[in-house]
């Protein structure tokens, strides 16, 4: 069987007294999108900061691509290939949408002390830029300015930021928060396309779409998962049923 | 040609052209209130980097204003006593140089800010203000209680530096030299925020997080724009000594930080003629009100404030508009 891209063991992170995270394995095979779900409060963030970076687990591990990544920093995992993108849309605001992604190719390519020739005239970053948007379909957005976009686009740029960076595997905190059934519905299945280029690591509250993307869900509650399998398994899981799914919600 | 680089050509335009009139009318003051103009520009053009580029509000950047004035100072002053600074391990001889000069004094500078932004950059907001005040502080107390350069009564240096095939004392010539040095500073800054860096450097102020996750390193970007930074002010202090032809330790005084702060913000906070259009209306303003009353600043905080309430792109977003989003 194929390694996994993306595998933590045994994360376990406490503020206090309350057991935020605790003693969290999972794997994210390459093809796949594995969905994480849990009521709020369940310690999804905190799960998703250890795994980018941001946050330091009291114990465990994260590996990535072969490699133990535990303790680089947010930029030492990006370089090696994690994609993230944020459950609130982390954009610099004032820059036009293509900026943004030319950042994106920039960081990319990671030449960035170059001081002399204008960014905005590198052939081969706008190409990868241009590619980027036109896989969202922000094309016609390229020069609007990124603080005058609409909610559902910027959480398009987002993703297309990610992509510039040809990542090996995708981080996803909530992509379709605030987007209309419509933009959902777009979003799953580009992201339907997406998972064959790179997995999926995919934060979701919008059961709809965890439901017809996942290839594995796993389920959250109180820091500890208590399932993980296809989503007929998880639908007919008596634990996740109590917990968290609410019996009203089982078709 | 965009409405900004209009409104740019005509202040550089105008820079020349008064101190050219006042050449061939007979007026050297007023040449010498051009070079000071010019002069305290190009230290806010580097500060402007950082702060309006990189978006760290450096309340320190007269350390590095004192520190080329001081490299200005202590090299002029063996020359000038024919005593070299030091003849062991190796001699070395004081110079009255100006290339040499400007070269100790950007590398100077260039070093200390690697130092000063080593540790100030890692932290951010008010602590990052204070944190570079406090530095500061601590240069203009050494300078002060340093004996062998003039402690608190600063180092005259009776003879302009030489640059060749240059008469420096004529003030005409003296101001084309920082004339270019500024435009030198502002090509450069232009360059600088069109570039890879730049556009990186950026993202920073807005967005750390963003820069972040693409796997650039924030850190690494604010250093290396503290210390272009820092050595293009070190490089203004060491014209700034030379204009007067003499050093004080009133060069690494907060009053002088804040005032490159206020250049920028009268001017329009990175935006790349702020610190020019902001440096010229404050000597502007120092001549004639400070010839009207004592308390010409309080005129100045006034202008200030409604700069900030009723101006946010400074003077040149009054007149030139928002900023367009380069390209």
């Amino acid at each position: 069987m194929t390694d996994p891209i993306l595998r933590t063991k045994g994360l376990t992170k406490s503020f206090g007294a309350l057991k935020a995270c605790n003693d969290v394995s999972l794997d994210l095979f390459p093809g796949e999108i594995h969905a994480l779900i849990g009521p709020n409060g369940a310690g999804k963030s905190t799960l998703i900061k250890q795994i980018a970076g941001n946050m330091a687990p009291d114990s465990g591990e994260v590996w990535f691509d072969g490699s133990d990544v535990t303790h680089l920093d947010t930029v030492g995992r990006a370089r090696r290939g994690l994609g993230r993108t944020f459950q609130i849309s982390s954009l610099a605001m004032e820059y036009t949408v293509l900026q943004n992604v030319v950042l994106g190719a920039l960081g990319r390519d990671g030449g960035v002390m170059r001081f002399f020739k204008p960014v905005m005239k590198d052939k081969r970053l706008l190409e990868e830029a241009h590619a980027a948007l036109d896989r969202v379909g922000l094309t016609e957005q390229a020069a609007t300015r990124t603080a005058d976009l609409s909610h559902g686009q910027r959480r398009q740029l987002e993703v297309a930021v990610a992509l510039t960076l040809k990542p090996k595997a995708f981080l996803m905190d909530e992509p379709m928060a605030g987007l209309g059934v419509e933009g959902s519905r777009n979003l799953t299945g580009f992201l339907d396309t997406l998972r064959h280029e790179a997995p999926i690591l995919l934060v979701e509250h919008d059961m709809d779409a965890v439901f017809a993307l996942a290839d594995r869900i796993s389920v959250l509650v109180y820091g500890e998962i208590i399932a993980t399998g296809t989503g007929d398994e998880i639908r007919a899981n008596r634990d996740v049923r109590t917990a968290y799914l609410g019996e009203e919600d089982v078709a | 040609m965009t409405r900004e680089a209009l409104l740019n050509t005509a202040i550089m335009a105008l820079l020349a052209a008064v101190p050219i009139i006042a050449h061939f009318t007979g007026n050297p003051f007023t040449i010498t209130l051009a070079t000071k103009v010019a002069i305290l520009a190009m230290a806010a053009v580097g500060l402007n980097i950082v702060l309006g580029l990189g978006g760290l509000v450096s309340f320190g950047h007269a350390v590095f204003f004192g520190i080329g004035g001081y490299s200005m100072g202590i090299l002029a002053h063996h020359a000038q006593l024919f005593i070299p600074i030091m003849e062991a391990p190796f001699l070395i001889d004081g110079t009255k140089s100006m290339p040499i000069i400007w070269l100790v004094a950007v590398i100077t500078s260039a070093l200390v800010a690697l130092v000063i932004g080593a540790l100030a950059i890692r932290t951010s907001g008010v602590y990052f203000i204070m944190i570079t005040l406090a530095f500061g502080q601590m240069f203009y107390y050494f300078a002060i209680s340093w004996p062998a350069y003039g402690g608190e009564d600063g180092l005259p240096i009776y003879v302009r530096n030489s640059f060749p095939g240059l008469n420096t004392l004529d003030p005409i010539q003296f101001f084309a030299i920082t004339y270019v040095a500024l435009g030198a500073a502002l090509f450069l800054s232009a360059r600088l925020a069109r570039s890879r860096f730049g556009l990186a450097l950026g993202a920073t102020r807005q967005n750390a997080e963003r820069v972040e996750t693409v796997g650039v390193d924030a850190y690494r970007l604010r250093l290396v724009a503290f210390v272009i930074s820092g050595a293009i002010t070190g490089f203004a202090g060491a014209l700034f000594a030379d204009l007067n032809r003499f050093v004080a330790p009133t060069m690494f005084s907060w009053q002088m930080s804040g005032e490159f702060i206020v250049f920028i913000i009268l001017g329009g906070i990175g935006r790349l003629f702020g610190p020019v259009v902001g440096a010229g209306l404050f000597i502007l303003l120092e001549h004639f009100l400070g010839g009207v009353s004592d308390y010409w600043l309080i005129y100045v905080g006034a202008i200030l404030l409604a700069v900030v309430l009723f101006a946010r792109g400074g003077l040149i977003g009054a007149l030139a508009g928002r900023e367009v989003a380069h390209d």
